[in-house]
Order: structure tokens, then sequence, then C-alpha cells
């Protein structure tokens, strides 16, 4: 029957487009990456509370190496756990 | 060379209300016998750890702002080693854009005190 016939879609089928990651300290215009904010920087850690790398968040060099470092500052101040489980 | 700084420590949770003032003052106090002048003082009160220290899980958490000569900062960290009371420090130098987000910081801070009172 409808072996070698086109198949044919009412609507179009939704294709992934991929959206482009940006970096959004240089969209904001964030200049400093504050260390003494813990809930901001949990955005860039996974649930084992692991940085997380740039390929997923977007970031760019510039911009994750100061993330970095804050978070490895949060971490000595005992604002943010060097190791966790189920963070969020 | 005279530079701002920030620094944040935690002293441990089982000292009292005033042995904490004490504990403040003292190293205020030490900024300025160094030369220094102590910018603003934040206080954070008592928070949990995220991770125990010394087998304590919380601790009274202070932020000092001051301005001090480069040279002096060996003896000031030294007194931060030397004091069993601190549980951790951080001492942070401020430059342009840190001390920007400093000052704004505190500005927003003030602001809030003062629709608190």
């Amino acid at each position: 029957m409808a072996t070698n016939s086109e198949i044919r879609y009412l609507t179009p089928i939704a294709v992934d487009t991929k959206k482009k990651k940006y970096c959004r300290f240089k969209k904001s215009g964030i200049k400093y990456i504050d260390y003494k904010d813990a809930d901001f920087l949990m955005k860039f850690v996974n649930e084992q509370g692991k940085i997380l790398p740039r390929r997923l968040t977007g970031t760019s060099l510039k911009y994750q190496k100061k993330v970095a470092q804050a978070i490895k500052r949060a971490r000595h101040i005992a604002l943010m756990p060097y190791v966790g489980d189920l963070l969020k | 060379m005279l530079n701002r700084y920030e620094t944040v420590f935690i002293l441990t949770p089982v000292l009292s209300e005033d042995q904490v003032k004490e504990a403040v003052k003292k190293y205020s106090d030490l900024i300025e016998k160094l030369g220094g002048r102590v910018e603003s003082h934040e206080n954070w009160g008592i928070k949990k750890l995220a991770y125990n220290i010394r087998k304590k899980a919380s601790g009274f958490y202070h932020l000092l702002d001051f301005e001090l000569e480069g040279s002096a900062m060996q003896d000031y960290e030294v007194a931060y080693k030397r004091d069993e009371r601190i549980l951790r420090f951080l001492t942070v130098k401020l430059e342009k854009h840190s001390l920007a987000y400093a000052e704004k910081r505190r500005s927003i801070r003030t602001k809030k005190e003062e629709a608190k009172a």
C-alpha cells in the first residue's frame, strides 16, 4: 500500500534548531564576578558542586576564568561546598 | 603603596556576642595601627557553613573593607593565622572593577538598612 509512497505530515516536523549560546557576562556587561554571591555562582556548578565547562554554559574564556576563580574563593570561605550531593 | 582590600573572616560559633565584637574591633584596630583605614564593616551574622571546619558547622561571618599599605599585609595576615577564634579568612585586593562593585554593593546595603530603620 503506502510502502514506497512519500510520507506527508500535516504540520512540519520540528527540527531542532540549535540556539546560539552566548556569554551572559559580555551580554549584560558584568565586569566583576563576586565570590560572596553564592546563589549566583550556583548556576555555574553541577549537582555535585563541580564547575560546569564553558561548552555547556556558553561563557567566554575571559569570564570563565573569573567564574572559576570566584567559585574557588567561595569554596574557601565555606559559602559553597567542595563536594556536594544533590545541590539542585 | 596604599591599596584597597577586603577580608572575609569566619569566627567560631562558640563566642559570645561581646567576644565577637571584641574580635572585630581587634582587627579594625590592627588595620589602623598598621597605618591603614577601615572603610566599612559588614556583619553577616551567624551562617551555616557549606562544610565543617574544625568540627564546626556554622560561624560568624564578617567582612572588612579597608585601605592598607601593601607591605603591611604580611603582618596583617599573620594576626589571622595566629588567632584561634578564626575558622577561615580570605583577603582579596580590590582593583578597578571589584572596587566599583564593592562601592555599589555597599550603597545598596546602606539603603536597605535605612529602609529597615
